[in-house]
C-alpha cells in the first residue's frame, strides 16, 4: 500500500544524506571532522543495508547489516586511538 | 490478521519510516550547519543513531502480517546502542587532546586531570 | 558448578546472542548455544578477573526501557536545536559531573546513557575515575543538566548495582 513510498522517502533522504556526508568530508575544517563524517557514513550504510533488505523481500542483508554493525566501529576507534597515540596496537 | 488492521500497521510503519528518514537527514545536516567541533559531535550520534532505529524497527516488524517476527534487528540495534557511546567518547577525546574542542574546560574537582591531558597518559 | 560457568551472566548473554543471531527455535542451535556459552568464558576468563555484581538484574531491565524513551524523546529536542535555533544562540557548555558509583561497569553505563540522552555527550573521564567530563549542546543552565543526571540516571544505577 503505502509502505513502498515511504520506503522510497527514506531512501531518498539517505542519498542526500551521504551527498551532505561526502561534501562535508571534502570541505571538513580538521582530520577529526573527517573519521567523525566517516562514522556518520557507516551508520547511514547500515540504514542503507536494511532498508534495501526490506525493499527485496528477502532476510539475507540482514547478515551484512549485523557483520557492519559489529565491524564498523572499529574503523572510528582505530583511527582515533591513531590519532591520540600515534599508533594502533601498543 | 483483518484487513483493518493491516492497513493501520502499515500506516504505523510507513510514519515510523518517513520519522527515521528524516533524523538520518538532520543528524548528516547538522554536520554541515553547527559552527563548532565538538557541537558537531552531537548531531550525528544521536539522530543518525535513531534513524537506523526506524529502518530497524520497520524491517522487524514488516511481516507480522504473515505472523512472522524477525529478532536479528534487536542484535542490531544492541550494537549500534552499545557502540555509538564508544566512538563518540574517542572522538571527543581526540578533540580534546588536539585542542580542537573548546578550550574553556572545566577543572575536573578532584584534585587529579582529566585523563586524556593527564601527564602521563592511562589507558583511553 | 561455579569452574565450569565462571561468569554465569556472560554465559546467558551468550545464549540470547546466539538466538538472535540463528533466528529460530531449534533443539541443535540450543545444543551449539550452550556448548558456545560453555567455552568461550572458559576461554577470556583471564580478561576477566572479577565478575560484575548487578544486585538488582530487574531495575536494570526497568531502566533500560527509561533510556530507551529518553533517547527518542532527547532526538525531538537535539533536531529542534540543528533544525531551527540561530547558530549563535546555541549555547554550549561543558559540565563537570562529579560520581558517587564505584564499580567500573555501573560507569561505563552512566557514561555511556549520557551520551545517548537529550544533548549531552560524555567526553572524559578525570584521571582518578571521580568525575565525568560531559558536554552539552545547548544548555542554558549547566547545574540543572547535572542535577537532571545525577537524580535521573545516577541514583538509579547507584539502586541497582550498588
Amino acid at each position: 500500500m503505502i509502505l513502498p513510498y515511504a520506503l522510497l522517502f527514506f531512501l531518498g533522504s539517505l542519498t542526500l544524506a551521504f551527498v551532505l556526508n561526502l561534501w562535508r568530508l571534502f570541505t571538513a575544517p580538521t582530520l577529526t571532522d573527517r573519521v567523525l563524517v566517516l562514522d556518520t557514513m557507516t551508520i547511514n550504510a547500515i540504514a542503507l543495508i536494511v532498508l534495501y533488505g526490506i525493499w527485496t523481500g528477502t532476510g539475507l542483508y540482514m547478515e551484512i547489516a549485523v557483520l557492519f554493525a559489529l565491524t564498523s566501529f572499529v574503523g572510528t576507534v582505530a583511527y582515533c586511538k591513531f590519532l591520540l597515540r600515534g599508533n594502533i596496537i601498543e | 490478521m483483518t484487513p483493518a488492521l493491516d492497513m493501520a500497521l502499515d500506516l504505523a510503519l510507513s510514519a515510523v519510516l518517513v520519522g527515521g528518514g528524516i533524523f538520518a537527514l538532520v543528524g548528516s545536516y547538522g554536520l554541515m550547519r553547527l559552527p563548532r567541533p565538538m557541537q558537531r559531535l552531537h548531531a550525528p550520534t544521536k539522530a543518525t543513531t535513531i534513524g537506523v532505529g526506524a529502518a530497524l524497527l520497520v524491517s522487524a516488524l514488516d511481516l507480522l502480517g504473515q505472523g512472522q517476527v524477525s529478532w536479528k534487528e534487536v542484535l542490531i540495534t544492541i550494537f549500534l546502542l552499545l557502540t555509538a557511546p564508544i566512538s563518540a567518547l574517542f572522538l571527543a577525546k581526540t578533540l580534546i587532546l588536539r585542542g580542537e574542542a573548546d578550550p574553556d574546560i572545566p577543572d575536573s574537582g578532584t584534585g587529579k586531570p582529566w585523563a586524556t591531558l593527564a601527564p602521563e597518559r592511562h589507558d583511553p | 558448578m561455579r569452574r565450569l560457568f565462571p561468569h554465569p551472566y556472560l554465559s546467558l548473554t551468550l545464549v540470547i546472542l546466539w538466538f538472535l543471531l540463528v533466528n529460530q527455535w531449534k533443539l541443535g542451535s540450543l545444543v551449539m548455544a550452550i556448548i558456545l556459552a560453555t567455552i568461550i568464558p572458559l576461554l577470556t576468563t583471564t580478561w576477566w578477573p572479577n565478575r560484575p555484581r548487578v544486585k538488582r538484574p530487574f531495575g536494570l531491565a526497568a531502566y533500560s526501557i527509561l533510556v530507551l524513551w529518553d533517547v527518542i524523546v532527547a532526538n525531538f529536542q537535539v533536531a529542534r536545536i540543528v533544525l531551527f535555533m540561530p547558530r549563535d544562540r546555541i549555547r554550549s557548555a561543558w559540565i563537570t559531573v562529579p560520581l558517587d558509583l564505584q564499580s567500573p561497569e555501573a560507569i561505563s553505563l552512566l557514561a555511556g546513557t549520557i551520551t545517548m540522552t537529550p544533548g549531552t555527550l560524555t567526553s572524559d573521564m578525570s584521571a582518578c575515575g571521580r568525575a565525568l567530563l560531559v558536554h552539552a549542546l545547548h544548555a542554558p543552565d549547566p547545574d540543572s543538566v547535572r542535577n537532571d543526571i545525577k537524580t535521573r540516571y545516577e541514583a538509579r544505577l547507584k539502586r541497582i548495582f550498588e
